[in-house]
């Protein structure tokens, strides 16, 4: 009874979290709504992304085509519409396994302490120093490209970063008797790393996952327009805004506006709801 | 009798103007030509980079532009007058009554780079690698030399070419801009030295490479042309991007790129830069090949590759890639337009060229049934990461090829890895190109005799019969005979078996500062020569 007390209702939790942080709430329905593109892409989109149309080339937004059409005739909305998936596959997929496997680590790194975490920490620093980009840039330079290389090599970029930030967390749960209690009943360490260690440092993880996502868009989206990514014809944000969209931008602007318009509002639409997410998970910050 | 004073007053004075007139060499035109003048070094744009630095080995512009200007050739084509040859490192030549045995004598007192002496064993061995490459050598043009006895240097002035039959274009096939004259000393140590290091005798020398950037060069003091090269230097800058070309040849990073723009390209350079630049036009011996593996299924059955090429609209292509690329002209073999081009009446039986795209891709859903090809079939087209024009061709192909249910899809590689990739057979379909330097069927066709016999054939097919027709058509001396070979020979590889076909041909566009001069655009990128080019003030 008492428990039951002490616990808000999530649909109370979440009303609260809609007063505090309307811009958040609006975010989040915006992702909602992109969520929601991609999945019924096929059944939303009013034309076949992929279908070249001479004679619709470089159409301006108009009735027809609404948001206009690029050098092949291609319906630049439906573009959009099916680019968000793989904006999204892309950022998901990556920022989930690279916090994933970056969470492990840290975790593991300051459960198991000494050479351990000496030589992770090391490594760590050395990946952290470069920029995400380049260090991105590196990763497809050596996989090649295509969309399950790009989401390695942006995972892989994220995870020591995730690392850093889990394990100082963890260094505090570390200590923690819940942790001493297991070690006590004869817990494993791998056992003690995955049921009690982990779950407590949601908290930045989830925070981090969020930050992740929009800078996983962008990533892809830069690795995209500087041909890194994936190829022509696949309909991807950042593919859009590079090639024909800059040869022609004087001539059929609107191909290189609504990609980018869509990419800034899904980064900027991640980074609010991180950013209020940061903010009622931390007790720190509460007021 | 005597003139009146009127009449010897008038006649003198058109005596005196007539000798005004041939002393200024020009008629009608009053502004003199312009003097060549020497310095300055030009930058201009290469949009790849070599894939070995072997012109003998390599089939690309990105080789060509670059390193081309470090070497001389035997002979060459005139610069401002294609399709003429003139003397290169050869002083001049003989050929026999029979057509069988050229006799070239070549200059004295030619050096390389490294100071050596060139003599007739250099050029013999050069001619030798591309000619009989030895083992594990490759020579992209081998084929066009098939009607070659023997190369053989009876002096150290004197090269000897002896023929099995005549060939009515065997010196226009010697001035091949690929055949670089290399150092015999050198081939014999290491016949594949050449693939990764530069020693020539042409009028710059090699001064760094930093791949990515630039390639660049600087006069040789020594050359043997007195008063040549104009030039102090060259930078060849590596610049893929067609919009970042653009705007280097807009704000003066560069004067040209001598391989084409793209109208649109063209249309913002002449708007931007307005009477400073020139625009030069020509046909172009280019095209973009479709090369369906014939040795991987299910490209190995022609039903197959016989329905690729019946889902390609080309006539309604030309139009649209036209606009964005400078793909256009729809042809056969030999370049439209071009002396031996196929007439549109005969090219449209041919499957895949014909005006009637529905019956066509009936025709090709109908020959995938029967080969057992599934609807929504995967494959991947393999394609070069030159945006101008090999992407947009890969993009206009995936969707010619989703119309008859095939899902095609399109893998772009840095030109180095592609061209290996083609070469080892590692594609299901790949986006080829033929470039080349002389409108000539044993040059057009070499690509497509069989495999083992053309290292520049990516198909991967032998056929005993279309190496008997290029050989025929080749030792034919009679046009109309010839043609009827050529077209016979066309045929069977575009529609018969369709071991490959082609997409457009190209139409050259190259507009460059008025600054850059001693430059005249022809039908083949190939064909550029740094040697006459010269800066004004």
């Amino acid at each position: 009874m008492w428990v039951a007390l002490s616990r808000p209702r999530p649909r109370g939790r979440l009303s609260r979290f809609a007063r505090r942080y309307p811009v958040a709430v609006a975010a989040a329905a915006f992702l909602a709504l992109l969520g929601v593109a991609a999945l019924f892409a096929p059944w939303i989109a009013p034309y076949d992304p992929l279908a070249n149309d001479y004679l619709s080339m470089f159409s301006p937004p108009g009735p027809k085509h609404w948001l206009g059409t690029d050098s092949f005739g291609r319906d630049i909305l439906s573009r959009l519409i099916f680019g968000s998936r793989t904006a999204l596959l892309v950022g998901l997929s990556s920022s989930v396994i690279g916090a994933t496997v970056g969470a492990v680590v840290g975790v593991a790194s300051a459960y198991f302490g000494g050479t351990v975490d000496l030589v992770i920490q090391r490594v760590t620093d050395i990946l952290v120093s470069f920029p995400l980009i380049v260090l991105a840039m590196a990763m497809v330079a050596i996989l090649g490209s295509g969309t399950a290389n790009l989401v390695a090599a942006i995972a892989l970029s994220f995870a020591p970063r995730a690392e850093l930030v889990v394990r100082s967390s963890a260094l505090q749960v570390r200590h923690t008797t819940y942790v001493e209690a297991a070690r006590a009943v004869g817990a494993g360490p791998w056992r003690i790393i995955l049921r009690h260690m982990l779950p407590n440092v949601m908290a930045p993880y989830l925070v981090m996952l969020t930050a992740f996502l929009g800078q996983a868009i962008l990533l892809e989206a830069s690795l995209s327009f500087l041909g890194l990514g994936v190829a022509e014809p696949t309909p991807a944000w950042g593919l859009m805004l590079s090639g024909a969209a800059v040869d022609f931008v004087q001539k059929a602007p609107w191909m290189a506006v609504f990609p980018g318009l869509a990419i800034t509002l899904t980064v900027l639409a991640f980074n609010v709801l991180g950013d209020a997410l940061r903010d009622a998970l931390d007790p720190k910050l509460r007021v | 009798m005597y003139a009146r004073p009127w009449a010897r007053t008038a006649g003198a004075f058109a005596l005196a103007l007539a000798v005004l007139v041939a002393a200024s060499g020009t008629v009608g035109n009053s502004a003199p030509a312009p003097q060549p003048r020497r310095g300055g070094s030009l930058n201009f744009i290469v949009s790849a980079e070599p894939p070995s630095f072997d012109g003998h080995r390599e089939t690309t512009f990105a080789v060509i532009h670059p390193i081309r200007p470090h070497y001389n050739l035997l002979v060459k084509f005139d610069p401002f007058n294609y399709p003429k040859v003139v003397p290169d490192l050869a002083e001049s030549w003989t050929v026999s009554e029979d057509g069988l045995t050229y006799t070239f004598r070549i200059r004295s007192g030619v050096r390389f780079h490294d100071g050596s002496l060139l003599t007739s064993r250099d050029v013999k061995a050069s001619l030798d690698k591309i000619i009989f490459p030895p083992q594990g050598v490759v020579s992209a043009r081998q084929a066009m030399y098939e009607m070659v006895e023997s190369v053989s240097a009876p002096s150290p002035n004197t090269v000897v070419i002896r023929l099995k039959w005549p060939s009515a274009t065997f010196l226009e096939k010697l001035a091949s801009p690929f055949n670089w004259i290399y150092k015999a000393d050198i081939l014999e140590r290491d016949p594949r030295w050449y693939e990764r290091n530069v020693m020539g005798t042409g009028p710059f020398r090699f001064k760094e490479y930093v791949r990515g950037s630039h390639w660049e060069g600087v006069r040789f003091e020594n050359y043997w042309k007195p008063g040549r090269p104009y030039l102090d230097g060259y930078r060849a800058l590596f610049i893929s991007s067609p919009a970042a070309q653009t705007a280097a040849i807009k704000f003066g990073q560069a004067l040209v790129e001598f391989r084409g723009f793209a109208p649109a390209q063209r249309d913002e350079v002449v708007q931007f830069l307005g009477d400073r630049v020139t625009v030069q036009e020509s046909g172009w011996l280019c095209n973009l090949l479709v090369v369906p593996n014939n040795q991987r299924k299910p490209f190995d059955d022609f039903r197959v590759r016989r329905a690729l090429t019946l889902a390609i609209d080309r006539w309604g292509g030309s139009r649209a890639l036209s606009q964005i690329t400078f793909m256009g002209p729809v042809g056969g073999v030999m370049r439209p337009g071009g002396p031996f081009a196929t007439p549109e009446a005969e090219l449209t039986k041919l499957a895949g060229f014909g005006r009637d795209m529905e019956a066509a891709r009936q025709e090709a859903r109908r020959l995938l049934r029967e080969a057992g090809v599934p609807e929504g079939f995967e494959f991947t087209v393999k394609n070069r990461n030159v945006p101008m024009p090999y992407i947009p061709g890969g993009v206009f192909l995936v969707d010619q090829w989703r119309q008859i249910g095939l899902n095609a899809r399109h893998v772009i590689q840095e030109t180095g890895p592609y061209l290996a990739d083609l070469r080892a057979g590692n594609f299901d379909v790949g986006v080829d190109f033929t470039c080349d330097f002389f409108d000539d069927p044993d040059v057009q066709l070499a690509k497509f005799v069989s495999s083992d016999r053309s290292p520049l054939n990516y198909a991967r097919y032998t056929d005993r019969l279309l190496d008997g027709l290029y050989r025929q058509q080749s030792r034919e001396r009679n046009l109309q005979r010839r043609l009827q070979v050529v077209r016979q020979f066309e045929r069977r590889v575009l529609s018969d078996r369709a071991y490959q076909f082609h997409l457009l041909w190209w139409q050259r566009i190259v507009p460059h500062w008025k600054r850059l001069q001693g430059y005249k655009v022809s039908p083949s990128h190939y064909l550029e020569d740094l040697e006459e080019v010269w800066l004004s003030e």
